[in-house]
């Protein structure tokens, strides 16, 4: 049941993430790509926590917390450029 | 391992995911920006707390002892959605997004658009 279950949940992110690159390539403003990104990141840590359900190791948990880590900082850097043309001023 | 620990871990994952998915559908499917900016710092976020609880149970019946590192990527995504939400919402309004014609309180958001960025 436990497999059962972990593959339906795979599938799903997977296709989140398929609606995500749609939205970043289509998205009409930067906005809508940059929030692409920020939920693009958000579901690839699904993905890594999925992957080590499978594989039954804790070995991925660093991963999926510097992808957190270094996501937020991404997204507020892009949207401080936008916002004012100038990450440091 | 015993049958109810997985039934826990399942509903779990699924509900997870399910959430997840209807967080990316609405970014995909939702009108203007600012309702599109609602589906994931909600959603998703709620989607990825129940991922995780998933892996808290199952780790730590898995290896025997309680494992709560997993709750830090939780409590993390709960500190920044909103962070986020709010950078985004702001950048949004400085470049003066269109918003859909059947938003209530439009004078509210043109007065919001007419003010200069911070």
């Amino acid at each position: 049941m436990l497999s059962i279950a972990a593959t339906i949940a795979t599938t799903l992110v997977c296709l989140s993430l398929i609606l995500n690159l749609w939205r970043l390539f289509k998205g009409p403003s930067r906005p809508d790509r940059i929030l692409a990104l920020d939920t693009m990141y958000i579901n690839s840590i699904a993905l890594i926590i999925l992957f080590g359900i499978f594989s039954a190791t804790t070995l991925y948990f660093e991963a999926a917390l510097l992808i957190a880590m270094l996501g937020f900082v991404s997204t507020a850097a892009m949207c401080k450029y936008i916002l004012r043309g100038d990450l440091i001023e | 391992m015993e049958f109810w620990i997985e039934l826990i871990v399942s509903v779990f994952l699924v509900t997870g995911a399910v959430f997840v998915f209807i967080g990316s559908l609405g970014l995909a499917k939702l009108p203007d920006f600012y309702t599109r900016l609602h589906a994931p710092t909600k959603a998703t976020t709620l989607g990825m707390s129940c991922l995780l609880i998933a892996s808290v149970v199952l780790v730590s019946f898995r290896g025997g002892y309680l494992s709560l590192h997993e709750l830090l990527i939780t409590l993390f995504l709960l500190i920044t959605a909103p962070v986020t939400a709010h950078m985004l919402a702001k950048t949004a309004m400085h470049h003066k997004l269109d918003i859909v014609d059947r938003t209530s309180d439009k004078e509210l958001a043109k007065k919001a658009r007419e003010r200069m960025a911070p």
